[in-house]
């Protein structure tokens, strides 16, 4: 409990006491000339020490011009009660108000340290290296190009390439990835990491301003600047709620007694209900906190969503359209078949990778990886020195000498080129790319090499199948063949191939027209090469935002990890907090709805309405907070 | 430009949304964004206003709520 919250706290215990007092005098005291004067004034002590700063805050809500505040509405419930003689109601209503407003502080204050604390990956400080001295700086002090030291248990506290030292990066406050990242020198180094070993010289390459965790909090602070229609609906429905109440209260006051005759006091006494009715404080809390917490939430498994209004349109979503390469799969290559002529895969491999080790080509890289992994495998030490005369031949592949062997790899115009003849019976590959390979001018197999598919990219896509996901569909710049023998593994029937980015945002744009209303569509895109595809989609989507600026810019959705099985996880939070939203809005609607239909008829009293108002409004925080713990 | 303010004793949602509303009005504001959890106002103006938008700032917020104590980030 904060400070105010104490004091607050104190004045209501000292209320109740003196409250008690005045009932004793009232009710249990044999009568003594004057006791109703006493009481009052007894009663009165109580109503000032619970309500005055309500009461102050009413005259200077009227002394500047805003009539229908809360403090102004209850104070008048309050005085009113008064003047209908009801005293002990009137001091009551303002006890318990004022302990609903205690229970609602608490409540919001905790649910903000819940929401922050998702939020402390900010570093506080970072290491300056000047004159082989350290000294603390905070981080906005730093200048790209400084070195700074990260000792082990501490944040990386600004972007950087690793110089010096190698550890490993908790990853988990971005990501939600519980698997730590392992870093040497050369690697980059990314902010709100937290380093868990091995102490690391880090050269800045970014301001704080420009760096991941700042991007990253941004984002998600102003997350409320994008608001969802639930959200515009409650503010809207807001303003005019509390002066249709009023107005009802005051025609509930005098109408009816006019008509039918009798007193004025009964519905007086009605009408003051009305009025504690009126603060629509438990609506216009509980919508803006559950999504806040959704967003909350959604942070804490690595994705980030940059409004309400996103979230909102995410759960309505019901067709996915997919990039492949970098989204689908992992967007490196790897060998996946040998198909070896007259010679053992391993030498295959071996000449290839040699010939291959300099090149800085995907597919050689990929080559020259496998055979070190073959080496490891058979405890080999396999040694790039008796490799000569590389040449690099544009447009072809490549020509080296290698343990005295002259070694071609490459396409098949290089075979061509070379004269080499080549079986009739020669394997072909329906996917991926084949390297031809020849030793010696003789022809000695092909090695396959395809992009690999992610490893939750099957399951991701059957749970999003399973959870109503209509429409499945794959755009990819990537030949014919490879895409549809990909899209076919991963169960796809819908696949456009051979696209170029403008023919991506054609297709997309038939896709939306095709859309039934009331339904959105994703794009899920890796960020960096298409940026108008994801701009024109309903959601654009974006994988593997950790470390990718461009990502985090051109998407409304940013999946920090690269893993498809995030999209499931996203769709489920969106949609559980779409859920407690709605609950929230129905809830309190319901009751107050209720409770104003109740006091109409002169059923209810002065403590159902009170209920309904904070009573309501610390309800409706409790379920929005749930909203937090959705995964 | 913009600037971003912290509104410590914020104790009302509703208060939060009128706070909001009326800076809107403020002239030379062209954006505004009260984000009652966090307690934080984004709001983007003018330059010609760059003087006197944190007094206004302060008085609207005061006006709506009396015990409300702004400061800027």
């Amino acid at each position: 409990m904060t400070k105010k919250q104490k004091k607050l706290l104190k004045k209501i215990l000292l209320a109740v006491a003196v409250f008690a007092v005045a009932c004793l005098i009232s009710f249990l005291l044999p009568d003594f000339p004057g006791k109703q004067w006493v009481s009052l004034a007894v009663f009165l002590a109580a109503y000032f020490l619970a309500g005055g700063d309500i009461v102050r805050k009413a005259l200077l809500g009227i002394k500047n011009g805003q009539v229908f505040d809360e403090n102004f509405l209850m104070a008048l419930a309050t005085v009113g009660a008064f003047f209908v003689g009801e005293y002990p109601e009137g001091v009551m209503v303002m006890i318990l108000f004022q302990i609903g407003e205690l229970f609602q502080a608490y409540a919001v204050g905790k649910s903000r340290k819940s929401i922050s604390s998702l939020m402390q990956i900010r570093p506080d400080y970072a290491n300056l290296i000047e004159n082989g001295e350290t000294r603390e700086i905070s981080p906005e002090k730093v200048s790209v190009g400084d070195y700074i030291l990260v000792k082990p248990g501490e944040k990386v506290p600004l972007d950087g390439i690793i110089t010096e030292g190698n550890s490993s990066l908790d990853t988990a406050a971005l990501t939600g990835e519980s698997l730590p990242r392992e870093v040497s020198a050369g690697d980059t180094a990314i902010s709100g990491c937290i380093n868990l070993r091995g102490t690391l010289t880090v050269q800045v390459t970014k301001t704080s301003s420009e760096s991941t965790v700042s991007k990253i909090l941004d984002m998600v602070e102003n997350a409320s600047a994008r608001k969802a229609q639930a959200e515009n609906f409650i503010s809207r429905f807001a303003r005019y709620y509390t002066p249709v109440v009023v107005i009802l209260a005051v025609i509930l006051a005098f109408v009816p007694p006019i008509i039918l005759g009798g007193g004025f006091s009964d519905w007086i006494y009605r009408a003051l209900n009305f009025l504690v009715v009126s603060c629509p404080c438990a609506l216009v809390i509980s919508v803006p906190l559950g999504f806040f917490g959704g967003i909350g939430g959604a942070a804490k498994q690595g994705i980030l969503m940059k409004g309400s209004n996103y979230l909102e349109a995410l759960a309505k979503t019901d067709a996915f359209v997919f990039d492949k390469t970098g989204t689908l799969t992992k967007g490196n290559f790897k060998v996946t078949k040998l198909a070896p002529v007259d010679i053992s895969e391993t030498d295959l491999l071996k000449y290839t990778a040699l010939a291959e080790s300099q090149s800085s080509h995907p597919i050689a890289i990929s080559i020259v990886e496998e055979y070190k992994a073959a080496c490891t495998l058979l405890s080999e030490t396999g040694s790039f020195s008796d490799v000569s005369d590389v040449e690099e031949l544009a447009g072809f592949g490549v020509r080296a000498i290698a343990e005295e062997k002259e070694i071609l790899a490459g396409n098949l115009r290089l075979m061509k080129e070379k004269n080499i003849s080549l079986p009739a019976d020669i394997t072909e590959f329906t996917t991926g790319t084949a390297v031809y390979v020849a030793v010696d001018g003789t022809f000695a197999g092909t090695i396959c090499v395809e992009d690999e598919i992610k490893p939750d990219t099957v399951s991701a896509l059957e749970t999003l199948r399973n959870s109503g996901i209509r429409k499945l569909v794959m755009l990819t710049g990537d030949k014919k063949a490879t895409g549809e023998a990909i899209a076919k593994k991963l169960g796809l029937s819908d696949v456009h191939t051979e696209l170029l980015p403008a023919d991506k945002v054609t297709h997309l744009e038939e896709l939306l027209t095709l859309q039934p209303s009331g339904h959105t569509l994703a794009y899920v895109g890796d960020g960096i090469n298409d940026a108008p595809v994801l701009a024109r989609a309903d959601i654009g989507i974006a994988m593997g935002g950790l470390g990718s600026d461009a990502a985090i810019e051109a998407a409304d959705i940013v999946i920090m990890t690269d893993e498809p099985s995030k999209l499931p996880t996203a769709i489920r939070i969106a949609r559980g907090t779409m859920r407690i939203v709605r609950q929230n809005i129905v809830f309190a609607l319901g009751v107050k709805v209720l409770v104003l239909l109740l006091s109409a008829l002169g059923y209810s009293n002065m403590w159902m309405a009170i209920f309904a108002d904070v009573g309501v409004c610390v309800l409706a925080i409790l379920n929005s907070m749930r909203a937090l713990r959705l995964r | 430009m913009k600037k971003t303010y912290l509104l410590e004793d914020l104790c009302c949602a509703n208060c939060a949304n009128k706070i909001e509303t009326q800076i809107k009005e403020l002239d030379g504001v062209i954006s505004a964004s009260l984000n009652f959890i966090a307690q934080k106002l984004f709001v983007e103006f003018e330059d010609r206003i760059v003087d006197t938008i944190t007094a206004s700032v302060v008085k609207t917020a005061i006006k709506v709520e009396p015990d409300v104590t702004v400061e800027e980030m």
